[in-house]
């Protein structure tokens, strides 16, 4: 449904987004996952012609956003909810993009009242509360009854009860057979309400898979192990291809469970000091991933590298 | 017609445009009736003496235009009408005809306005349109208004932010302007040629609408052109920046 083919995007000599692939499967709600500054609103905005890319292209159905005859129903976006002006009432702003769109002017009304702003329909938007105005996008996306759904952040600074409704939301617009493409920087978030995740960092794609592989791959749990006779074990555990990476006193092994260490440690009769499974979390391992490809360190980042090996990233990549 | 229709629910369903075209309206129509009632003595109530305040008006339904577009900027409703509208250059001429429209229809009722409060006060005078410039001098505010909220259009496509914006055009059109025939020699040639210099022409022609003393209370265009060609000219010039403007925007990333 919606195809990205060598993506790049330049502002003067930085790069924003750097030679980016990949392609969203139509009725899926898919996640476009990456740390903030990775470029996820640089593609979004390419993906409506907003932004012009500086290479490749990315096509809605086969054509690009440009080309789109009255685009609104093809494709509702909600980039950012503030995109509305502050003294216009939301049926005001709903009217113009209908009209725009030749959408009857009916659907303004029955869209107001999916997201529940009916009430409010003749105050000035400039009055919402963040929740509200996120209801006011969401409103403008469904719009034009279109096909593909792009959703940048919609949960960013949301409560809790707004953010459970946008996830029921978005998957019931999938169910509807509806292609969703939402965007986010938590991991966590994408877990729930995403059946693919598009993974970018630093403008790069990082991964394309299902959500469950991804999770899979990325809470992918190491162990630590502490011996005197490390040099005969090593050995044994690149045989059983598991990935050894070296720690301060000891080693990190990764693809390999602690059962089969001690199995292997037994074999070869050596002395384990410490045999220790490692459980990362969601967040911790997203980091992991997309560590390298994070724009600007704090100095948290490097607490948890020592919590978990540098080197893993290069192994699950 | 679909652009049009979505430019002018855009420009009047908020509240800037109302409040610029009243102000527009109070500040020629008061000064109008101030310079109409004391005419007599230093000079007469003439159809021009009703006009002379037609700038300040101008420059009022100039900034309206600049907010027209500057506030889409701001409030980043320009993206979201790109993401409506791809067509860039469609969706900002419509935005510009019908800002336009209403540049004209205001213009045109501060000229009468002020006109018909001249006849109200001073009855006895003849302020009766009775020659081309008597009536390019009333009716002609409307499409200068019209072409100068153009010129603001383009300015603000060009510029994005309200501020610099609406200082460039109201400095441009109250000041620099003028301060060009400060340059020695060559600065009288150039003025003749500045388009705010020329749009003036179209209003007060050659002085026959300020009656048979031809004394007008504001100097006269030094423009050689013709009022009809001083109009074509100046509706040029709005032509070319929309032109240019428009062509920046396409290229650019909204």
């Amino acid at each position: 449904m919606i195809e990205a083919h060598s993506l790049t995007k330049r502002y003067g000599g930085k790069v924003a987004v750097d030679d980016l692939s990949f392609s969203v499967k139509s009725g899926r709600v898919t996640g476009f996952l990456g740390p903030n500054g990775a470029g996820k609103s640089t593609t979004m905005r390419m993906m409506l012609g907003l932004d012009n890319p500086t290479g490749g292209s990315v096509t809605i159905g086969g054509k690009r956003y440009t080309e789109l005859h009255h685009p609104l129903r093809t494709v509702g976006a909600l980039l950012e909810a503030s995109w509305v002006h502050p003294n216009r009432s939301a049926r005001a702003h709903l009217a113009w993009m209908a009209k725009s769109n030749k959408i009857s002017p009916k659907r303004v009304d029955e869209v107001l009242d999916i997201v529940g702003l009916s009430e409010v329909a003749s105050k000035r938007a400039g009055g919402f509360s963040l929740g509200m105005s996120q209801r006011l996008g969401i409103a403008a996306a469904l719009l034009g009854d279109p096909e593909v759904l792009l959703f940048d952040e919609p949960v960013n600074g949301l409560d809790p009860e707004g953010i459970l409704w946008i996830r029921k939301f978005m998957q019931r617009l999938a169910d509807e057979g509806r292609t969703v493409f939402v965007s986010s920087h938590l991991l966590s978030e994408m877990a729930l309400t995403a059946t693919d995740l598009v993974v970018i960092g630093k403008g790069k794609l990082v991964s394309q898979s299902t959500t469950e592989e991804f999770v899979a791959r990325a809470t992918d749990s190491t162990v630590k192990i502490r011996s005197p006779h490390l040099d005969r074990l090593r050995p044994a555990l690149d045989r059983v291809g598991a990935t050894v990476t070296a720690a301060d006193d000891g080693l990190i092994v990764s693809g390999a469970s602690s059962d089969k260490i001690g199995e292997l440690a037994m074999e070869n009769q050596v002395t384990l000091h410490e045999l220790a499974p490692q459980q990362g979390s969601l967040e911790q391992a997203f980091m992991q991933i997309t560590g390298d490809s994070v724009e600007y360190h704090a100095d948290l980042e490097t607490e948890d590298a020592a919590e978990q090996p540098a080197g893993h990233a290069s192994t699950t990549n | 017609m679909t652009l049009l229709a979505v430019e002018r629910i855009k420009l009047l369903s908020t509240r800037s445009p109302w409040w610029c075209a009243l102000a527009a309206l109070l500040i020629t129509a008061g000064f109008s009736t101030l310079v109409v009632s004391n005419a007599g003595g230093g000079f007469p109530a003439t159809v021009s003496a009703t006009q002379f305040a037609y700038t300040f008006g101008m420059a009022v339904i100039m900034v309206l235009a600049t907010l027209a577009v500057t506030t889409e900027y701001r409030f980043g409703t320009m993206r979201t009408t790109f993401q409506a509208i791809p067509n860039r250059a469609a969706a900002l001429l419509a935005k510009a005809t019908v800002v336009a429209l209403v540049a004209l229809v205001i213009g045109e009722v501060m000229a009468f306005l002020s006109w018909g409060l001249g006849n109200l006060l001073r009855p006895e005078d003849d302020l009766a349109l009775n020659s081309t410039a008597d009536w390019l001098n009333v009716a002609g505010v409307g499409p200068v208004c019209a072409l100068g909220a153009v010129i603001a259009v383009a300015t603000g496509i060009l510029i994005r932010h309200s501020a610099g914006a609406i200082s460039l055009v109201l400095i441009y059109f109250l000041a620099v302007e003028s301060l060009v025939q400060a340059i020695p020699t060559v600065g009288a040639d150039i003025y003749e040629w500045m388009p705010f210099n020329v749009a003036h022409k179209v209003i007060t022609g050659d002085g026959e609408s300020a009656g048979a003393s031809g004394e007008m209370l504001t100097p006269l265009s030094t423009s050689t052109l013709s009022p009809w060609w001083a109009l074509a000219y100046f509706a040029g010039f709005a032509a070319v920046l929309l032109a240019v403007a428009i062509t920046t925007a396409r290229k650019r990333d909204a």
